[in-house]
């Protein structure tokens, strides 16, 4: 017999990063017994790694920003498969939610007036981005983390206890999620110190576990991006969109190993900064597709003239969109001309003298030197192309965060269609702040209208079996880090950047011998912090998250945003209206397709008749006509 | 295409572990946290280690390398001897749950103890104005990444559990200068509770805290000593020290009543007189230094207590073991042989 642990709250909140942290804080406002589920401590949530800032239209910087520019750079950066209503209220509402945080004590870099300072990004027509040097995210955990533990001093004061209405679970991870007549009424999982299992009785849960970026090799992410979220959602019976679209960064590190996937700054290129096969040869001249050709240089002479006189010389091609530079060091690699490590070389040492490098790059020097011990101002940094952000998610009502289950609600990167087919920067700290705090309001609400309902015995013991076969296997099971390796290998080789349809075939069925192997992995040790086991129950979680992008992949053919098809090179108006929603029946991954929902003429006025001919098909244009859309 | 490298990785939990040793393959650029993670894939899949990010920007992954607190994943291998035995234990002031895995949950209790940031009365969302000067100084103190390396290495607390209730810790007298000095915190009681509720008393600004720091926080310099030296401007202020011979005690709690009380003892600063060179000020129109510590002398420089062969003692440095030296000498090895003991038990 098992010790179980038993606790019951109005709201769980599964994950401790900002999305999560935003609900359990608006829960706790409404009232509503909150408890935060976090796989990490408190306060090292994946968010510390944004950089760049939160996008918000302030107009402190540019006074013409308003949301409507905000909105339209969305829509243009996701190419119009967003779901327009989260696109809008993402817009309108982010100031209030970045303002928000001023009243919690977070503190901005500022303007010379005093407001909060915004900087420029890729694909923001204006300065937008409220941010703190480099380290935004980390200012946005902190601010929240430390707004909790306010809202648990009130709470002491009131009634002696911190953890009255708000408490967090450290280290603490869900395994399960229980469904009983149609709605939500618990979940399940373990505490990483003890071992030991835990039980929250609860009528409303938000998801907030981030993405899945672990699936790949290659990968910007950090351990807990297993696709916890995702796969409960699907298990309980939700559906996810958007499956199939990732973000690929071209230039992360792939040497030396313990800086894999860290991403380097595009102003490495911008500065100078050019990529060369291990032969030396500088091969982007041979990418640049025939729609860029006019604006870009032909010969390193031209291209290099570019850096100081922009006007009368075209730009080198190493200043091509993301998606080409990536797919260009993905076919040197995959010839054979690329690093052992699997990257080319970026080269600024050669370029630039060596103070220069200091002056214009401090922190792309800093992180090399401390981290990797490499001195960029003498050697070539290698790199490729790094798993970064993934646009799909848990399919969601757009004003609620409320999911396919009644009382499960989902925000951030683990909520899908918000960011389309790809995601522009900044845009995530302000999305999870917007609608983490949508989520929890309206889980607040979903709590206080509908009574707790009882977990059955069964499904309980079913979740502890489950949670002790890696266990029970032991050392004879397959071995969880090289399942793992497996998968990553699987993903990063055939579900990569560039997809073809021979290769993602070939990876459903890898992935289907991933899925059997999984169901017998084991390890040896008890249940106290045991990393294996940790590692052996999230690739359950994995794979099944792996099966919906390879099958979506598949399906999808055209190229658009995160999702490039080398047998489908082209955007295509019909699939644009169409999102592929993946549903879970126990064992195998469904797809579906239904239609991206139809933006408010009030909107679509907000763009020319001309851009819009780019992404939708005539009916659509023709239709707008009546309508009077200009 | 690696090379062999011995690894010795305490193992074991609150009940007592030991070392363990290993034979690892290294490989070129690899930092501390990757051999141990290779550890767990090949020979021990169940080692338990924290980690996040691996970049430096999480602070989970805090141990003591070699007896140095560092982060695993910004402590390169190349920083080692091709044959350097590498030894890495569990961060030492926390008790260990499991291998390199420790309880910090002190650090969460020490931050709810801690009043949290009051909003200004009156100024809306959105309407706050601060200067990017005045923000900056706080800036540097929510760069902490919350490693807990400044705690960790604290001698106040690393081997003095006791000390543990009355003292915050260095990351918490950040914490506090940060707020004492964000240019909107309505409270004006920071320092106040540092001296009195958090125990920065106890800090003798060994400044080891700044020097582990991974951030490059200046903890001591920016924040500690600051926080310090006001609050002991306030306490030590002889027109104060008067207060408190007349007030109530009930009236001293008020910082309100000591900003009256002190006011006379501003007066001479104003015309710069009392104040280190403040006469050379004043007679080139300028107002003094206000961080000067005009109102208390300034002490005279003291020899170091040394032996009657005039060099400093060196019996601690000269140790075999960590701490203080026993009371009882350290000639005598505990336990002692029961037949020499006086005690007999009751039968």
């Amino acid at each position: 017999m098992t010790n179980i642990e038993r606790y019951a709250y109005d709201v769980v909140v599964i994950g401790a990063g900002g999305a999560g942290l935003r609900a359990a804080i608006e829960a706790r406002l409404a009232g509503k017994k909150t408890a935060i589920i976090s796989k990490s401590l408190f306060g090292k949530a994946h968010t510390v790694m944004a950089e760049g800032g939160a996008a918000a239209a302030m107009g402190n910087v540019n006074s013409r920003d308003n949301w409507m520019v905000h909105f339209r750079d969305t829509m243009r950066g996701g190419k119009f498969l967003n779901n327009f209503r989260m696109a809008e209220l993402h817009a309108k509402e982010a100031p209030d939610r970045i303002w928000e945080l001023e009243t919690y004590g977070a503190l901005f870099d500022r303007t010379r007036e005093g407001k909060i300072s915004q900087r420029n990004f890729g694909g923001h027509e204006y300065p937008r981005l409220a941010h703190v040097g480099d380290r935004t995210g980390l200012e946005l955990i902190r601010t929240l983390q430390q707004k909790i533990v306010s809202l648990q001093q009130e709470d002491y004061a009131e009634t002696g206890d911190y953890e009255a209405r708000l408490r967090v679970f450290a280290e603490t991870t869900i395994t399960e999620v229980f469904v009983e007549h149609g709605r939500i009424a618990g979940c399940f999982g373990y505490f990483r110190e003890s071992g030991n299992f835990v039980h929250f009785d609860t009528p409303a849960i938000v998801l907030a576990t981030g993405g899945v970026g672990k699936s790949y090799k290659v990968t910007s992410n950090s351990w807990e991006y297993t696709g916890d979220g995702h796969a409960l959602a699907l298990r309980a019976g939700a559906t996810l969109i958007n499956m199939e679209f990732l973000q690929f960064h071209p230039t992360g590190m792939v040497w030396p190993p313990s800086v894999k996937g860290i991403l380097v700054t595009e102003s490495v290129r911008g500065d100078g900064g050019v990529l060369r096969n291990t032969t030396g040869k500088r091969f982007m001249f041979d990418y640049v597709p025939d729609v860029f050709r006019k604006q870009y240089a032909e010969t390193e002479e031209e291209a290099d003239r570019w850096y100081d006189d922009p006007d009368n010389n075209r730009r080198p091609p190493e200043l091509l969109p993301r998606d080409e530079v990536a797919r260009a060091i993905n076919t040197e690699v995959k010839e054979g001309r690329g690093t052992e490590a699997g990257g080319v070389l970026l080269d600024i040492a050669s370029r630039l003298p060596a103070e220069q490098v200091r002056k214009r790059l401090p922190s792309m020097y800093h992180q090399f030197k401390e981290l990797a011990d490499v001195d960029i101002t003498k050697q070539p940094m290698e790199v490729g192309p790094t798993c970064h952000y993934v646009m799909g998610g848990v399919e969601v009502d757009a004003d609620t965060g409320e999911a396919a289950v009644p009382g499960l609600f989902a925000a951030g990167e683990v909520s899908g269609g918000m960011h389309g087919s790809n995601r522009l920067g900044g845009n995530s700290l302000s999305d999870l702040l917007v609608f983490g705090k949508r989520a929890g309001e309206y889980a607040a609400k979903f709590a206080a209208a509908n009574p707790h309902v009882r977990v059955s015995a069964p499904a309980i013991d079913a979740a502890v079996e489950t949670a002790l076969a890696p266990l029970t296997r032991g050392e004879a099971g397959e071995n969880p880090y090289a399942l793992h390796a497996d998968l990553q290998q699987v993903m990063g080789d055939l579900v990569g950047i560039i997809r073809r349809q021979g290769e993602l075939e070939e990876s459903l069925g890898r992935l289907a011998e991933l899925k059997e192997r999984v169901k017998k992995v084991g390890v040896g040790g008890g249940r106290r912090y045991n990393p294996g086991w940790h590692l052996a129950l999230d690739l359950r979680n994995m794979v099944i998250v792996s099966e919906c992008t390879a099958k979506a992949a598949l399906e999808r053919e055209e190229s658009r945003g995160g999702h490039t098809r080398e047998d489908f090179p082209a955007m295509s108006a019909q699939w644009r209206q169409i999102n592929l929603v993946c549903s879970y029946d126990g064992e195998d991954v469904h797809l579906e397709h239904k239609p991206v929902p139809t933006m408010r003429p009030e909107l679509l006025e907000l763009f020319e008749v001309s851009e819009l001919k780019k992404y939708m098909t005539d009916d659509e244009l023709a239709g707008l006509a009546e309508d009077g859309g200009e | 295409m690696g090379t062999k490298r011995q690894f010795r990785v305490w193992r074991g939990d609150e009940s007592g572990g030991k070392l363990e040793d290993f034979q690892v393959e290294v490989n070129e650029g690899e930092v501390v946290l990757d051999i141990i993670h290779r550890l767990q894939a090949t020979q021990a899949p169940d080692l338990a280690v924290r980690w996040n990010c691996k970049a430096g920007k999480c602070g989970s992954c805090s141990m003591e390398i070699n007896g140095k607190p560092r982060l695993g994943c910004m402590t390169r291998m190349s920083t080692f001897g091709d044959d350097e035995v590498v030894t890495v234990t569990p961060i030492r002031t926390f008790p260990v749950i499991r291998d390199l895995v420790t309880d910090v949950s002190f650090n969460y209790q020490k931050a709810r103890e801690l009043p949290a940031f009051a909003p200004p009365v009156g100024v809306a969302p959105g309407e706050y104005r601060m200067q990017q000067i005045d923000v900056e100084r706080s800036q540097e103190f929510r760069k902490c990444i919350e490693c807990f390396l400044c705690q960790n290495v604290c001698h106040v607390i690393r081997d003095h559990e006791e000390n543990k209730p009355a003292f915050a810790g260095p990351r918490f007298f950040i914490r506090a200068a940060e707020l004492d000095m964000h240019p909107l915190d309505a409270r004006d009681d920071r320092k106040e509770m540092a001296q009195k509720e958090q125990g920065v008393g106890y800090c003798n600004i060994t400044k080891c805290c700044t020097e582990v720091c991974p951030e490059h926080i200046k903890i001591t310099d920016n924040a500690i000593i600051p926080m310090k030296e006001r609050v002991v401007d306030r306490r030590f202020d002889p027109i104060v020290r008067l207060g408190r011979k007349i007030f109530r005690r009930d009236q001293l709690d008020d910082p309100a009543s000591w900003a009256g009380a002190g006011t006379p003892a501003h007066a001479p600063a104003m015309s710069g007189a009392s104040v280190p060179g403040g006469e050379e000020a004043a007679a080139a129109g300028v107002q003094a230094s206000e961080t000067a510590q005009w109102h208390h002398q300034t002490p005279l420089p003291q020899g170091p207590p040394v032996g009657p062969d005039g060099r400093l003692s060196v019996s601690e440095i000269a140790m075999d073991r960590s701490g203080a030296a026993s009371p009882y000498g350290d000639d005598i090895t505990f336990p002692l042989p029961a037949e020499d003991l006086s005690y007999r038990h009751p039968e």
